[in-house]
């Protein structure tokens, strides 16, 4: 029964958690439900992904409606790959939570806490797993409106000013998704996503679809803090708390990828995907080369994270710019390798922050000898960054050179290896700062990171280290979602 | 010509009603003005859709006697939906708004702005 | 507002005409216009009215903010509750079907006990809002 309604399950089990949280007293009893809830998700969406690995597909009908005037849960790979990411991100997350959320929010806030955390799950769960633009629409605004408050939950004021800014601009990107929906519905009548690729194909030329996907790809460019839509994105990552950090930066901008691959080659595909190619090509190479610099340049470590994510986000928009398949398997695979390199990056930085009180990098030196483990996580992670052979982003730059080299874009080649050693620059400042300077005799004595925070960073560390060997899981599956999507280019 | 001005008056108002709202969030600093400036451009798509629904000569979506034609009730089902989220939008970003004021003492972008680059 | 009496005897004569309404457009939704959104705004307009009048610290006493707090949950969870009842009955998800003898009957009961999950929860959260917003700054 349970395998039956699998794909349904793995949004309602978080839902109905939610409010139960929000009702839950003290610090410990709604984390360790939360966290329950999470490893269940996770045993849910690997057991759903182990179902439609090999290409099979899923469909279930709310309601008992049939689809395309129900809506309709339709899973095949990419859905599973990246409910995989995000049930496996917060599963990680959570244990690293508990020290974590006790130092930074307020104890009578906790339980509220947990309980818009379990709904940015459903939010990004929920979008994942729907096929029906305007329910993915509703959930996108689920797991959007949970996230402003979220990051407004950060200690500092600036945090305030990073989530109004974020909900203005991310308000703007949903109601743009939301213009085009309607548009493409005035054309088609209909809004479940496979009716919607069959219906819009005779009338691909008309101006009032070109509009909408238009309307469309712009609002997911905000949500994807796609280069030049990303100014709300450093402000939101770097005043937020540190396991907000984490649980956005490797989840949130990664579903906002799976929706613009889904509505550029499920929904329009065809003729369309040429408009949106070259876009892609030349906002991904600025948007890989100027984030990059500016990283460089930042004093605070999760802002310059949080350049970098969006030139790693860069990345991914050049392989979807190649539309070859070699192009989606890359973007695909650099999805769930980017959560992990990032997720242990903004973990490590997290347990520095526990410790030290501020993320400034001013204040991070000489940690290396008295944080060993967090700064080898650190270390590690950021050769998974650079790309590194032997690490999990190794992988994803190697097959999106393969992309590049295939269309015989030496320029995108360049730029990619660019791109690289910029992220050799940035890594390296946090490496030099952390371990070559002497501590400062002010400061006083700092402990390594407990092990509550340090055990999650390490697993994701380590999970840098498997999937750079293993690749079984990340690009094979990633291959057979790009054969589902139908792209045709070589 | 004038089919182009009176037929599709229902779009114009869209187009009139929604660069409004956008320009007002983009040029104004005060930041309740720009919360009032997104909920007009909100409420410009909610009245896109359920024009799009309406079925000339039709009549609400009940069945009674002596009426054969409807209207679409999707988009009006949809926008009820959107029309939540705008509402939790709103009192969202009106409650960040009082919290700003009271972290800042004021709700001026620029003034804002200029504090954090003092600090 | 202690001395307008003609205020304070309008609302509470308001006060029972309102909720009224509400509870009309509450459970007329099934048959016409109505539903558990628009009762539940029409239901904490009422006490929203009242508190307007008689002040905050009189509403609270009638409706703390934790028992909103649990009633806004609670909606939400009858409406996916039902959801899980449908489960366990063997259909899928929110499929009202087998909640009754007949399938139309089970339609009806459905979709009246989601308005009610609706209902309760979007009367509540409105008021937690008013709440919020007017308590804000006072000791």
């Amino acid at each position: 029964m349970i395998e039956q309604h699998l794909s349904l399950l793995l949004v309602v089990i978080p839902l109905i958690a939610a409010p139960v949280t929000a009702m839950l007293p003290g610090r410990r009893l709604p984390w360790l439900f939360t966290l329950s809830v999470t490893w269940v998700c996770l045993l849910l969406a690997s057991w759903q992904l182990s179902v439609v690995m090999n290409g099979s597909v899923i469909s279930y009908e709310l309601g008992g409606w049939a689809p395309p005037w129900g809506i309709e849960y339709r899973i095949d790979a990419m859905n599973a790959l990246v409910a995989f990411i995000v049930a496996a991100i917060a599963a990680v997350t959570l244990p690293y939570a508990l020290r974590s959320v006790e130092k930074e929010i307020p104890e009578y806030q906790t339980s509220l806490f947990y309980a818009a955390i379990l709904l940015c799950l459903v939010g990004l769960l929920g979008i994942v797993q729907t096929g029906d633009v305007f329910n993915l629409f509703v959930f996108l605004e689920i797991s959007s409106l949970s996230s402003y408050v979220l990051i407004a939950m950060g200690k500092q004021r600036r945090a305030l000013t990073a989530a109004y800014q974020y909900l203005i601009m991310g308000t703007i990107g949903a109601t743009f998704l939301l213009i085009g929906i309607g548009l493409i519905y005035a054309e088609t009548g209909t809004l479940n996503m496979l009716d919607l690729n069959q219906r819009l194909q005779p009338i691909m030329e008309h101006r009032t679809v070109h509009t909408g996907f238009a309307f469309i790809v712009v609002g997911i460019a905000l949500k994807l803090a796609l280069f030049p839509l990303h100014l709300w994105l450093p402000n939101a990552y770097t005043y937020s708390p540190s396991v907000i950090s984490v649980f956005l930066a490797a989840t949130a901008t990664k579903v906002a990828v799976y929706i613009m691959l889904r509505m550029v080659f499920t929904v329009f595909s065809s003729s369309l995907v040429v408009l949106t190619s070259y876009m892609f090509l030349v906002l991904g190479i600025v948007g890989v080369i100027l984030p990059s610099i500016s990283a460089i340049f930042q004093t605070d470590a999760k802002r310059l994270l949080a350049y970098s994510s969006i030139a790693q986000i860069s990345y991914m928009v050049l392989g979807m710019g190649f539309a070859s398949v070699l192009g989606l398997t890359a973007t695909l695979v650099h999805v769930f390798n980017h959560a992990l390199m990032k997720g242990a990056l903004f973990m490590a930085i997290g347990a520095i922050v526990y410790r030290v009180g501020s993320s400034r990098l001013e204040n991070f030196q000489g940690l290396g000898r008295q944080m060993p483990w967090t700064f080898s996580a650190i270390l590690i992670a950021g050769l998974s960054l650079i790309g590194i052979p032997g690490t999990a982003g190794f992988i994803s730059k190697w097959y999106l050179v393969l992309a590049a080299l295939e269309q015989q874009s030496w320029l995108i080649t360049g730029v990619i290896l660019l791109g690289s050693l910029l992220a050799v620059i940035y890594v390296w400042k946090i490496v030099e700062i952390m371990f070559f300077r002497p501590v400062p005799e002010t400061v006083i004595e700092v402990r390594e990171a407990p092990a509550s925070l340090l055990i999650p960073t390490w697993v994701l560390v380590s999970a840098n280290l498997f999937f750079g060997f293993n690749t079984e899981l990340t690009v094979d599956v990633a291959g057979t979602a790009v054969r589902l999507l139908g792209v045709t280019a070589p | 010509m004038i089919d182009i001005i009176f037929g599709h008056y229902n779009y114009w108002i869209v187009v009139v009603l929604m660069m409004a709202g956008f320009y007002t969030v983009i040029s104004r600093g005060n930041l309740i003005k720009k919360i009032a400036g997104i909920n007009i451009f909100q409420t410009s798509v909610f009245l896109l859709y359920i024009s799009i629904g309406y079925v000339e000569k039709g009549t609400a979506p009940i069945i009674a006697e002596g009426y054969t034609v409807y209207s679409n009730p999707l988009p009006h089902v949809l926008i009820l939906t959107a029309i939540v989220v705008g509402v939790a939008t709103t009192a969202l970003g009106l409650a960040l708004v009082v919290r700003i004021k009271e972290a800042y003492g004021t709700i001026e972008e620029d003034e804002i702005h200029d504090q954090d680059m003092s600090l | 507002m202690k001395h307008n009496l003609i205020l304070r005897l309008i609302a509470k004569f308001l006060f029972p005409v309102i909720a009224l309404f509400a509870f009309y457009v509450q459970f007329h939704g099934d048959y016409g216009p109505g539903g558990g959104f628009q009762a539940g705004v029409i239901l904490s307009v009422a006490f929203i009215f009242y508190a307007l009048v008689y002040g905050l610290k009189t509403t609270e006493e009638i409706l703390p903010p934790h028992v909103l707090r649990l009633l806004a949950s609670s909606g939400v969870l009858i409406y996916a509750g039902t959801g899980v009842v449908s489960l366990l009955m063997g259909e899928n998800f929110l499929d009202y079907d087998p909640l009754s003898s007949e399938p139309a009957a089970g339609q009806h009961l459905g979709i009246l006990v989601i308005e009610l999950g609706v209902g309760i929860t979007v009367s509540s959260v409105m008021l937690m809002i008013f709440y919020a917003f007017a308590g804000r700054g006072q000791p």
